[in-house]
């Protein structure tokens, strides 16, 4: 294309008495303020989810498949809206939440439908005979899960759960369109005002290679700190 | 392996070559027109590979002017998608020769590439539901405003903000339909955004009278065709093309047509009658950026 870099323009006043640096660094700030909370709705809620599935109780069971069908068959973006949109239509009080909690929640509850999957998966990859020894030994449900199903379990499914973390960093993306400052909206509008489209995404793309890539290291970092030897995944 | 690193090495030359556009143009017996999807009347997309608008239709007309100077007895005219994130580096590669949508004419992108006459003033405004009490900027202090992501509108209210210490919350559609919802659904009290984008989108809205332009105008940006650096000739062509349909009263047809009567697909009606600075501009056509028209 024969242009040369201008990394200049980083440094530059965006008009509001900030750089286009300071600003980014805020878009950043705010990437993962969205992604960082909506993992911890997405694994508190997608773990309860996934071991209501396998519970004994019909009830119980058929809230966590209906909760997990519901969203993963609607897209991302279309949630996002649903929050945003056309929920707060409905329930009036709800239009003075502001949009980066909407985008939390919907993008934490569209992940938790996916970690519930992969908890269900791997509370069922255990063998059947350690429910029934716990309960044989004269603990009760929940404490059968606590001590002997859940332990186990999460061991196996931490690598499936490290995709869905880095994921998340990902799809915080549609933030941006429910006005959340964050660093996609901050590449389409620095573009759009320095006319230095190239600069501006390549900078962008390292920041989101960096944040993903930081939940990749911590999640091996804890897959190894909790293996245990001569188990699934502890074979290196 | 040797064929294809001689077709690299001429692909590589073509694009640091000097630019020659109407030799290009004589020679392949086609020209590349840069089109944009939703750019309001100036230039959209009906589907199906048709793209019509004011600035689209003029740059046929220029295609036209160019065949007539050319002596080709055939041009084929090709349209080219671009998108805000692309044009500038499509036109500098050769992909597109001539952009004709919603360009700003700016100081940065004169840099990289030149721009024809000015053929369309961009004034930015302010629309509102008719019933918010709202009249001008000052009164959006404690407002929250809406503007779309990806346009200067949003550094222009920036700007504003600072200079006039008018203090209002922001919020951004990810794009102008997404905008106007915000207004509509009041998320926002406010849509700050080029005045035939807002005319445009009240004019589909469903009920057209709830809404109104007010206010002072922000910011004039000049919109203009762009084309590559460096080729006089081929500016010489577009510009001598534009000034000619500015003389006959062409352009002003075109204007009415895309912007006073009834448009497809909706056959709704802009309603944007021309500006007195687009006036202005074809009074006297030139290719001052917008950091000239900066107020005082």
């Amino acid at each position: 294309m024969g242009q040369t870099w201008d990394w200049q323009i980083f440094l530059r006043d965006d008009g509001g008495g900030r750089t286009y640096l300071e600003w980014m660094m805020s878009a950043w700030g705010w990437t993962l303020s969205v992604a960082v909370l909506a993992l911890v709705v997405a694994l508190v809620v997608g773990s309860l989810v996934g071991i209501l599935r396998t519970v004994p109780h019909k009830g119980l069971a058929f809230f966590g498949e209906a909760w997990t069908e519901l969203f993963r068959n609607i897209p991302l973006l279309v949630q996002v809206f649903l929050w945003y949109h056309v929920i707060p239509g409905i329930f009036l009080s709800l239009r003075n939440v502001p949009s980066f909690i909407l985008v939390v929640f919907a993008l934490g509850f569209f992940t938790s439908a996916r970690v519930s999957e992969q908890v269900k998966a791997g509370i069922q990859a255990l063998p059947k005979g350690q429910r029934y020894a716990g309960l044989a030994m004269g603990l009760t449900l929940p404490q059968t899960y606590r001590y002997v199903l859940l332990p186990m379990a999460f061991r196996i499914v931490i690598p499936p759960l490290t995709s869905e973390s880095m994921n998340i960093i990902k799809n915080s993306a549609v933030a941006f369109a429910v006005s959340v400052a964050e660093l996609t909206m901050f590449a389409m509008q620095a573009q759009e005002e320095t006319s230095r489209g190239v600069e501006v995404y390549l900078a962008v793309t390292g920041l989101y290679f960096v944040s993903a890539f930081v939940i990749n290291r911590i999640a091996l970092f804890i897959e190894h700190k909790v293996q245990i030897p001569g188990t699934l995944g502890a074979g290196r | 392996m040797k064929k294809t690193l001689l077709a690299l090495v001429a692909v590589l030359a073509v694009g640091v070559a000097h630019a020659d556009t109407l030799k290009k143009i004589k020679d392949s017996g086609s020209i590349t027109l840069g089109a944009r999807e939703s750019s309001g009347a100036l230039a959209y997309t009906l589907g199906d590979g048709k793209y019509v608008g004011f600035h689209t239709e003029m740059s046929q007309r220029i295609a036209a002017d160019l065949q007539k100077q050319l002596g080709l007895p055939k041009l084929d005219v090709k349209f080219q998608v671009v998108t805000s994130q692309n044009r500038v580096p499509l036109v500098q590669n050769g992909t597109v020769d001539l952009e004709c949508g919603s360009t700003t004419n700016n100081a940065t992108r004169q840099k990289d590439v030149s721009f024809a006459v000015t053929t369309y003033m961009e004034e930015v405004r302010i629309a509102v539901k008719a019933n918010s009490g709202i009249n001008s900027i000052k009164d959006l202090t404690g407002k929250t405003v809406a503007t779309t992501t990806g346009t200067t509108s949003v550094q222009t209210l920036r700007k504003h903000e600072r200079a006039n210490n008018v203090d209002f919350k922001e919020v951004f559609g990810k794009d102008h339909a997404d905008s106007f919802l915000l207004l509509e659904s009041g998320r926002a009290d406010a849509f700050v955004m080029d005045g035939q984008i807002l005319a445009g989108n009240i004019s589909k809205a469903k009920n057209p009278a709830d809404f109104k332009i007010v206010g002072e105008v922000l910011s004039i940006e000049p919109i203009a065709c762009m084309l590559r650096k460096d080729d006089p000739a081929f500016k010489k062509a577009v510009d001598d093309s534009i000034k000619g349909m500015i003389k006959s009263g062409e352009l002003a047809k075109l204007y009415d047509k895309w912007f006073m009567q009834p448009i497809p697909p909706s056959n709704t009606k802009v309603g944007l009658p021309l500006s007195q600075a687009t006036k202005d501009a074809w009074a006297n056509p030139n290719d001052r950026p917008m950091e000239d028209f900066a107020k005082k």
